[in-house]
């Protein structure tokens, strides 16, 4: 009971501080809540913002004095700074998100380079160089409501960063002077890796800063691309290595992965991919009478042909199901020869016909089998219906002579 | 002597056997332009005994628990020898029984067979009725797959809904709030012990009432019929009409063997108490009338909640049903039940076929 | 007669199912949530074994410890059936290299969850492996 009451006392205390935090004079917001445009900060907005919870204010960046409630709050005396030019506010937060020894009283686990890393990026570079276009810290993060990655609600949470980069760069007219493409993001939506990341919610799906780095944002080269699609797609990679293709590729100042998958509209791929019609990526380069066009017809009529297969086994395996056979074990065993088709399709980054076919071929052992059982299922079918048939037969003849039996002892009556 | 003619001997020195067959010897049916419909009765009793046979075969491989009964039905139709046949048949004669009650059933309305004397015979038949379909709710869950889990948690949700007594017989039925393996083995009980029970007891009472009345004339040509000499009008129950029985019964035996063969009862996938519910859920078919009749009902009548109204209206309606031999009396009532018995056919045909075709 | 001789074709039709029904298949085992997985003895250590549990493939694996331990086959990735490495004592996925430790946890690669553990119990001879869920 004691206590309880004590406990209590103390809740109640920390309640009243904590309020008495939230009222400690805030000239600032007082007068700029009512303001419009760029100076309009409310109270509200702002201690949505990390920095404020943290124990922050206005003053911690822009100077002044908050306790004052007219002009003087703003005056050179109070160190007053304004409103801090896009120039200097990569050298603002980096004053003290790259002191370690200061950030470890808040977050001893935050990184602490970003600003050396920002410096080597393309936007560092370029504000180095005096241009002003090109993005600072708050245009990323936001400011004044400014929430950890970590929050869903933030800008540089991994589902919103590729629309944060998009703000510039789908911009056409914005990116006009710089003559890149601005159909990154356009181009991202319709992949894979968006739809994994936004409609599956896989979060390591990857997006805009996952290859091209966040705060050392830099397009990954022409040589190093592969590195970085193989940071998850590491068989594909590894294949690749070993390849007939690393070599063509490079000595032809093409890309790894990006040449044949493309960058950002990276669509999931499909057997049409593979192969010498027009829609493959093969003859981009091979024509006929090459030995790597013989390779790839090769490859892709061996996929086609597993993958056949398995409709064929399937089909047979249906039609015995619904004729009322049980044929689960079959279906289970026939699962394996999708995983073998799933494995040709990796193999496929070898180029070579042969290893392919190593995988297609126990995929087929699979599927011959499944399909035995299937015929056999419906051979068992057939069985017993004649079974029912013979039955029928003797239920038949029992009627007809149960009749004429009633005939005949009627006859008499 | 004949050895055949010895055992009869021997019984009949010890049972009296003669004088115990005698009555039955004197047995007959009668015989008019209706007569065929005399055989549905004992259709729907062959069904029954099919039922229970292939029901004890099948009870010796079943397992009761939810871990084991999707499997159990599995290895039987997988392993077993003829395990595909005993429970294809068992399935088709369940479906095939109900629908010969109904058709029994509807024929002694049509025919006003339950007029005085035979009112008592009506209700028991009746009450049989109800046995059966709670013979196909239960066993229809037994072999625990998607279907019949989330039927049976649609069906017992409506029994929940009876206004004062719904929530107690929902919780009686299902053994706790939700359907789960406790509920698998009551509805276990109920179809292997207690359903059999009532209905091998209602079924001897319904047969000594047939014996005791004999076969029922209908009204509207008795005068006709008993202006016909004795030879013309009357069949011997032995061996005339049982022969012709025997028949009919042999041809059901070849339907449901050819239904069996052709048309096997699936297995569907094993239930998920976790997952949600599919799309389209429907109960069997004698269910789907009044399943499709309560998803019409608007949600609110007035102040009073449509599937509550419902609910009530077709007890009630069985209730009338029930007692239909004792409110006919007059001329004018009794066109009233024979019209009133022509909408009910026509009302159940139509809405089993738009629950059929409804999404 | 004719009659009598058709009746007893037709009752051998009928009979004769019910007695090959009547005798228990060779297979006794039901499947459901619990199976034998395997025998004692039939694993050397550090390797793993598919059995097939429901409709699914289960991973039974014995340790270097002596202890055996069971899995879900199916990669939470795309559903490829996993394998035991004893080179690497870890689950790996051949499809695109997602490995996961013995007790299921993903641990590199694209599988998004680990796998199901099931118990493992050794009677006699049989090594029986159950889920751990309850209806």
């Amino acid at each position: 009971m004691w206590r309880n009451r004590s406990l209590g006392a103390v809740f109640v205390l920390t309640i009243t501080v904590g309020l008495a935090q939230a009222q400690q004079p805030n000239s600032c917001l007082d007068c700029h809540s009512a303001l419009e445009g760029e100076l309009h900060v409310t109270q509200e907005q702002f201690a949505q913002d990390i920095h404020a919870q943290k124990g922050l204010t206005c003053a911690s960046c822009h100077g002044g004095d908050p306790s004052k409630a007219d002009d003087s709050a703003m005056s050179k005396a109070a160190g007053f700074k304004g409103k801090i030019e896009r120039a200097g506010v990569p050298k603002l937060c980096g004053s003290c998100h790259s002191d370690p020894a200061f950030m470890r009283q808040y977050n001893p686990s935050l990184r602490t380079d970003q600003f050396s890393q920002y410096q080597t990026s393309i936007h560092g570079k370029r504000q180095a160089a005096g241009d002003t276009k090109v993005a600072v810290c708050t245009d990323c993060h936001g400011v004044h409501d400014l929430r950890p990655a970590s929050d869903t609600r933030s800008k540089v949470h991994p589902l919103n960063i590729a629309t944060t980069c998009s703000r510039c760069h789908a911009d056409a007219q914005y990116m006009a002077a710089y003559k890149i493409p601005h159909n990154q993001f356009a181009d991202y939506k319709a992949s894979v890796h968006h739809e994994a990341l936004v409609e599956r919610g896989d979060l390591s799906a990857p997006t805009c800063t996952t290859c091209h780095g966040n705060h050392g944002a830099t397009p990954p080269g022409v040589g190093s691309v592969a590195n970085v699609c193989s940071t998850c797609h590491v068989f594909q990679a590894q294949l690749f290595e070993a390849s007939p293709h690393k070599a063509a590729f490079a000595s032809a100042g093409l890309p790894g992965c990006v040449t044949c998958h493309s960058n950002h509209g990276i669509s999931k791929p499909s057997d049409a991919m593979l192969g010498t019609s027009a829609h493959s990526v093969c003859t981009n380069c091979h024509t006929q009478g090459d030995a790597g066009y013989k390779a790839a017809g090769d490859m892709q009529q061996q996929i086609s042909g597993l993958e056949t297969s398995i409709v064929r086994s399937d089909r047979i395996l249906s039609q015995a199901e619904s004729s009322g056979m049980e044929v689960s074990q079959p279906r289970l065993e026939l699962d394996q020869a999708r995983d073998a088709l799933t494995k040709a399709r990796v193999t496929v980054h070898t180029f070579a016909a042969h290893p392919v076919r190593a995988d297609v071929d126990s995929g087929l052992k699979i599927t011959a089998k499944a399909y035995g059982e299937g015929e056999g299922a419906l051979r068992e079918r057939d069985y017993r219906r004649t079974g029912l048939g013979m039955s029928l037969v003797a239920i038949v003849f029992v009627v007809v002579a149960l009749r004429l039996y009633i005939k005949e002892i009627e006859k008499n009556q | 002597m004949a050895p055949l003619a010895r055992v009869r001997n021997w019984l009949d020195e010890r049972f009296g056997w003669d004088e115990l067959l005698a009555p039955l010897r004197h047995k007959t049916v009668p015989i008019h332009r209706y007569s065929y419909w005399y055989f549905l009765g004992g259709i729907t009793l062959f069904l029954f005994g099919v039922q229970v046979c292939t029901g004890i075969l099948l009870l010796l491989y079943y397992r009761p628990s939810a871990n084991e009964a999707f499997e159990s039905v599995q290895y039987l139709m997988t392993q077993v020898k003829f395990g595909w046949l005993v429970r294809s048949v068992h399935s088709w004669a369940a479906n095939l029984m109900i629908f010969t009650a109904f058709l029994h059933m509807f024929s002694v309305v049509f025919l006003r067979a339950y007029r005085k004397p035979r009112e008592l015979t009506w209700v028991s038949g009746m009450l049989l009725l109800f046995l059966a379909m709670g013979f196909g709710f239960s066993g229809y869950l037994l072999p625990w797959n998607t279907l019949a889990f989330f039927a049976t948690k649609v069906g017992t949700d409506i029994a929940g809904q009876v206004p004062f007594v719904g929530h107690r017989t929902m919780i009686f039925l299902r053994g706790g709030e939700e359907v789960t393996g406790a509920t698998l083995s009551r509805f276990f009980g109920f179809h292997v012990a207690v359903l059999p029970g009532l209905t091998t007891l209602l079924v001897g009472v319904h047969l000594l009432l047939i014996q005791r009345f004999g076969i029922s004339v209908p009204a509207r040509i008795e005068p006709e019929w008993r202006a016909l000499p004795q030879e013309k009008r009357e069949m011997r129950f032995f061996p005339s009409f049982l022969l012709r029985e025997l028949m009919a019964w042999y041809i059901a035996l070849g339907v449901l063997g050819a239904l069996a063969a052709f048309s096997p009862w699936g297995l569907g996938t094993k239930a998920d108490p976790f997952a949600p519910a599919p799309a389209g859920i429907k109960p069997e078919w004698y269910f789907l009338f009044m399943f499709q009749t309560l998803k019409l009902i608007p949600a609110k009548l007035g102040l009073l909640d449509g599937e509550v109204v419902g609910i009530l209206t077709f007890s009630l309606a069985g209730l009338i049903w029930l007692l239909v031999p004792f409110l006919d009396g007059t001329k004018r009532t009794q066109r009233l039940v024979m019209g009133a018995a022509m909408f009910v056919v026509a009302y159940m045909g139509m809405m089993t076929a738009y629950g059929y075709v409804a999404k | 007669m004719l009659l009598g001789g058709g009746l007893f074709a037709s009752a051998l039709s009928f009979f004769y199912p019910v007695l090959r029904y009547l005798v228990p298949p060779r297979l006794t085992d039901m499947g459901g949530d619990t199976v034998v997985a395997g025998k004692v003895g039939e694993l050397r250590p550090n390797t793993g074994k598919i059995f097939r549990f429901g409709s699914r493939p289960g991973l039974l694996m014995l340790g270097s410890d002596g202890q055996y331990r069971a899995l879900s086959a199916t990669c939470t990735h795309l559903s490829c059936t996993v394998q035991y490495r004893g080179d690497l004592r870890q689950v790996w996925c051949a499809c695109h290299n997602g490995m996961y430790d013995l007790a299921g946890r993903n641990l590199s690669g694209p599988p998004p969850r680990p796998l199901e553990q099931y118990d493992v119990h050794v009677r006699g001879d049989e090594i029986i492996v159950s889920r751990r869920r309850e209806a």
